[in-house]
């Protein structure tokens, strides 16, 4: 096995985005991750996928660092985020962006609202851009114009998922955690937003890690999937995954809906 | 984070301005780009209107933030004409201008129009809180009288539960504040009775102070700003959990399993606390006597005894039960007005505080009429 979980080296000469190693994680006595290594290069998108209770959004809060490992360390964009404190960490902050999985908007606030308290905090503009740069992102991420003045309780689950994408988005982070983005949208509406992923990923660089079960997103736009097993990471494409031996991998990936989303 | 400044130039090219960018153009680094653009351009002799063409490929780093910015120096809308680096800046420059659309402006209204506005919709609100709290109030009863026909739908466990919440566990905090209140009348009582030799009438000044209005009156407000705001927090977060539609689709009615328990309790809690709360103030009273005016316990509630009847202590008893009706209702109703957000049930929680206490008020003047025309 190659270097940070991955069955055959991808890295290629390109840069890390986030690197994991030696992570473990526990609550009480129960060890979630143990001894984990986890790499994403530059300008990939990553689908983290593994079966309930495997810690999947514990591993994504871990990284964003809502949730404190017991050991190792993670680097993000070069940096070592965990002995990070005050204005590096703010600085760190400003370069990634994340999505929770029920949008977690403000709702005290508007979307347009939602979508510049970043940028007020992080990045000192004239109103106006700003309305104007919320105004941008709300359109990017294929929301009606109108939809900046609701508050998140007027919007539909779906509505809410790209608002909260959008504020994600509104600093251009460098790197994009998404938990679980497609879940709960339309095949049409799902489709799209992988579209959206894509495309921003190419036309920003972005890098992205998606915590996600829809195995279309992850054949659509993935470029390697990382697989939670036994308390560890394994990274591979979709042709690795397909070749390896594990039971669970097996049965994910050669299962009735693993099977029909690659007849395309 | 703002390492390289974004760079403007300007120059004419067979006639045409065209802007040459460079440098940093990201959310961080364009702040007050616009005025330096407009200078940049007067400096070349560019008119506003005038169609420009930008030359993007000095650019080094580029965001979407950036590229707007670009866009906007150019003036010309979707066709505007960049010359960009590479296909990625073109791309970008491509999603951004593909959604670039004129922020919507911020709504100003005359403040003499919204002062107007703000009270006719206030006006409205109140009346259909009006509407909708008796409406409430009849389902109440109506569910009301459906448990009596059937008692087993009464709840008793959760009754109970709530009892525990709403009466047990607020006896320390009515105990000590009506204790306070007491020793305050008396104090006050001792002071004022003392200038025309009538200090001996403390006693009745702060058993009929007590029993008539302060402890029902007092512990209602504490009951409100406990177990009313408690019952809307309660039920309003069950409402945005969608735990009362689950219940509604289940078929359990929550008038009756939410509803009924809580009104119920308060029903028994409040004339109990009441209660509780007249006997520390006497306490309060006989100990503060026994401190200013040399009386001992055994004097003040000879005196007691003597001169206060008791009706005056049942005005106050019969007043709880409707406070703790009201109370309980008006929490209940308001959780169930939560609509959606987190925010939402805040605003709801002070708003069933300070309606609880505005109709515990209200009515106790309706009381004091209705006891003074029967005469106790």
């Amino acid at each position: 096995m190659a270097d940070g979980g991955q069955l055959v080296d991808h890295q290629n000469g390109r840069g890390v985005a986030l690197r994991l190693r030696g992570i473990r994680t526990q609550f009480g006595d129960n060890i979630i991750h143990d001894n984990l290594d986890f790499d994403v290069f530059k300008g990939e998108i990553v689908g983290l996928v593994g079966g309930s209770g495997t810690g999947k959004s514990v591993l994504l809060r871990t990284i964003v660092g809502l949730n404190e490992a017991r050991k190792g360390t993670i680097e993000m964009l070069g940096v070592d985020a965990s002995t990070l404190h005050g204005k590096a960490k703010r600085h760190l902050l400003a370069r990634t962006g994340v999505q929770f999985q029920d949008g977690a908007l403000f709702s005290s606030l508007n979307v347009t609202e939602n979508i510049i308290v970043p940028i007020r905090e992080h990045a000192e503009l004239e109103e106006p851009t700003m309305r104007e740069i919320a105004a941008l992102k709300v359109a990017l991420v294929g929301l009606p114009a109108d939809t900046g003045e609701k508050k998140p309780s007027e919007l539909s689950g779906g509505m809410r998922k790209r608002a909260s994408l959008a504020r994600a988005l509104a600093l251009d982070p460098e790197l994009l955690f998404l938990d679980e983005p497609t879940a709960g949208l339309d095949p049409i509406g799902a489709a799209h937003y992988d579209e959206l992923v894509k495309g921003l990923c190419h036309s920003l660089g972005l890098t992205v890690l998606m915590v996600t079960h829809d195995l279309d997103s992850l054949n659509a736009i993935c470029d390697r999937i990382a697989v939670l097993l036994d308390k560890r990471v394994v990274v591979g494409t979709m042709e690795e995954m397909l070749a390896y031996d594990h039971p669970w991998v097996r049965e994910y990936f050669h299962g009735p809906r693993g099977r029909a989303s690659r007849q395309e | 984070m703002a390492e390289a400044e974004p760079t403007i130039r300007c120059t004419m090219q067979s006639g045409k301005p065209v802007v040459e960018v460079g440098g940093t153009w990201t959310i961080f680094s364009v702040r007050g780009i616009r005025q330096k653009a407009e200078k940049a351009l007067q400096a070349a002799g560019a008119g506003k209107a005038e169609p420009r063409s930008v030359d993007a490929r000095s650019v080094e780093q580029l965001d979407t933030a950036g590229a707007l910015e670009i866009l906007a120096l150019v003036g010309g809308g979707p066709n505007a004409e960049v010359m960009t680096k590479d296909q990625a800046q073109a791309d970008l420059f491509d999603v951004v201008r593909k959604n670039m659309c004129v922020a919507p402006p911020e709504h100003r209204v005359n403040w003499f129009a919204h002062w107007l506005e703000e009270i006719g919709r206030n006006a409205l609100g109140f009346y259909a809180q009006a509407v909708n709290l008796c409406a409430f109030f009849g389902e109440i009863l109506v569910v009301f009288v459906e448990a009596c026909l059937q008692p087993k739908r009464f709840r008793i466990n959760a009754v109970i539960r709530q009892m525990y919440e709403v009466w047990i566990r607020a006896l320390v905090i009515v105990g000590i504040l009506c204790f306070l209140i007491g020793v305050v009348i008396a104090y006050q009582g001792v002071q004022q009775l003392k200038q025309f030799g009538a200090e001996t009438f403390t006693v009745e000044a702060v058993a009929i102070g007590m029993f008539r209005e302060l402890g029902v009156l007092l512990t209602a407000i504490i009951v409100a700003g406990r177990s009313g705001s408690a019952f809307t927090a309660q039920i309003g977060t069950m409402q945005v959990n969608q735990e009362v539609d689950a219940m509604r689709t289940i078929g359990l009615n929550p008038v009756e399993w939410l509803v009924l328990p809580r009104i119920m309790a308060l029903v028994f809690a409040m004339p109990l606390l009441a209660f509780w709360g007249n006997m520390t103030g006497l306490l309060g009273g006989a100990v503060a006597c026994t401190v200013y005016l040399d009386f001992t316990f055994v004097q003040f509630f000879d005196r007691l005894r003597d001169t206060v009847g008791i009706w005056h202590f049942y005005t106050g008893m019969i007043k709880a039960p409707v406070f703790g009706i009201v109370i309980a209702t008006i929490g209940c109703f308001e959780g169930l007005q939560v609509k959606g957000s987190a925010e939402s049930v805040g605003q709801l929680t002070t708003k069933s505080v300070v309606e609880a206490i505005f109709c515990v008020i209200v009515l106790d003047a309706i009381f004091s009429i209705i006891f003074l025309l029967a005469g106790v």
